[in-house]
């Protein structure tokens, strides 16, 4: 498959300066970005289960056209780029990689005694580590990240080159909000204890925010302006809920659930979790699902005169 | 009974109208709200809500014009959108989902509005304060 995507990758950058992919990282487990602009760098690149990153979130920032690796969850950050106009589809150059899933990094670096790890092979659903003392193997299903295991879109929804064939996602659409439904059968006060025990956690390093593909103010983030201050410099759970509040809410409608948020998170908050809620009640409320088709038009930038599923004020 | 902390956020065209039109009407009304005067539903940002229960606020109240009936053609359709997915949000976060209503009150429904503030005001009241944090938790 990589030669396959080395070959697309080549005769893209014919008529574009960058293609983002991805390169082997620092250890067998971790993958990096990997921005090729000469052809001699196209062997650098690597697809595997390691390749966990989102590129499709370097794209409102690219000031060229260019060619991008995506799986399906990310090809679905780049169709709601399409749908809020934040780029082009003529800008960029879109490589479909049909994926099985990602591994969770910091569940292998667990389970392996965070340990170096010297080389990671993917066979036969089974995931097999060599450490600079053991050799550990993993079931694949084990090793996954938890949005890999609710996965309705293996294949990429959007594309110019499909780099192997589709696949069909074996999950049950009903069963994918399981755990919102557990958690919303819980009551209020529970819900409040699992909230403080996991914000409590949070150091607000913002890397959720930078790694969400949806996160596009950057500089202007109310979480950092002092005009207007939204959130103070005190570190306290308040601020903490302010924060995932403010996050979980702009992204009401946009989330596509790539999972970067919690990938990216230090301190292992469920964040998805979060985000998967507000997009439950997009789909209650509006039957929409963001970053599934770039004709559409988020809920939040348009109305019903007649809302069918808003019932009257109760007061 | 110990006073409880209502913020409401009214819009200028309609709901405020009739808060004033309750108040020269010399209607009886609970005085536990505070009122904060916005130029329309629309303007009130669902971090709005957020920010005043983690500030300390027992109950929020949103209040605009009626649907069909905004100052500004459509203000009042965006806010509806915005508080009706706020309102199914607090409660998985841990807020109770009675504490936050929004409504619609014309600038002529004096009456209505001391009915809203008097129904919100008897609920959060019967709530109790909202306790979210330990004070200054840390």
């Amino acid at each position: 498959m990589i030669e396959r995507i080395r070959e697309i990758a080549g005769k893209i950058l014919r008529d574009a300066n960058i293609f983002i992919g991805y390169e082997r990282g620092f250890d067998a487990i971790h993958a990096t970005p990997l921005f090729v602009r000469k052809e001699e760098d196209l062997k650098r690149l690597i697809w595997d289960p390691t390749c966990v990153h989102n590129l499709a979130s370097y794209l409102p920032y690219m000031k060229e056209r260019c060619g991008v690796l995506v799986k399906g969850c990310d090809s679905r950050a780049i169709v709601q780029y399409l749908q809020e106009g934040l780029i082009k589809r003529e800008d960029v150059v879109i490589v479909g990689v049909p994926c099985r899933g990602v591994v969770d990094v910091k569940a292998v670096m667990r389970k392996t005694g965070y340990r170096p790890i010297l080389n990671a092979s993917f066979r036969n659903g089974r995931l097999v580590l060599r450490t600079d003392e053991a050799e550990k193997e993993l079931v694949m299903e084990e090793a996954l990240q938890g949005k890999c295991r609710r996965c309705l879109y293996p294949t990429p929804l959007l594309y110019d080159h499909l780099v192997s064939e589709s696949i069909l996602s074996d999950k049950d659409p009903d069963s994918v909000y399981a755990d919102i439904l557990e958690l919303e059968g819980r009551t209020c006060e529970d819900r409040l204890s699992f909230w403080k025990r996991e914000l409590s956690r949070c150091i607000r390093c913002y890397a959720c925010r930078n790694a969400c593909p949806m996160c596009i103010c950057r500089d202007s983030c109310i979480a950092e302006t002092r005009e207007p201050k939204w959130v103070t410099q005190r570190s306290n759970l308040q601020e903490k809920f302010m924060f995932h509040m403010i996050h979980a809410l702009h992204l009401a409608g946009r989330c596509v659930e790539c999972g970067e948020c919690e990938r990216a998170c230090p301190m292992e908050i469920p964040l998805l979790t979060i985000r998967r809620k507000v997009n439950l009640e997009m789909k209650r409320l509006f039957d929409y699902e963001a970053g599934i088709r770039p004709d559409e038009r988020p809920p939040m930038y348009t109305f019903k005169v007649e809302e069918e599923s808003i019932r009257d004020p109760e007061i | 009974m110990p006073g409880v902390k209502i913020v409401g956020f009214l819009c200028n065209w309609c709901s405020y109208g009739g808060a004033d039109t309750a108040g020269v009407s010399r209607f009886k009304q609970p005085q536990d709200i505070r009122i904060i005067r916005v130029p329309c539903s629309g303007r009130v940002d669902p971090l709005f809500v957020v920010r005043a229960f983690l500030m300390g606020a027992d109950g929020v109240l949103v209040s605009g014009c009626h649907p069909r009936d905004c100052h500004y053609s459509e203000g009042n359709y965006y806010a509806r959108r915005r508080l009706e997915m706020l309102k199914r949000f607090l409660p998985f976060m841990g807020i109770d989902g009675r504490r936050f209503v929004y409504t619609w009150v014309s600038a002529s429904e004096g009456a209505r509005w001391q009915k809203v503030v008097k129904e919100f005001t008897e609920t959060i009241r019967g709530l109790g304060p909202l306790k979210l944090f330990e004070p200054e938790s840390t």
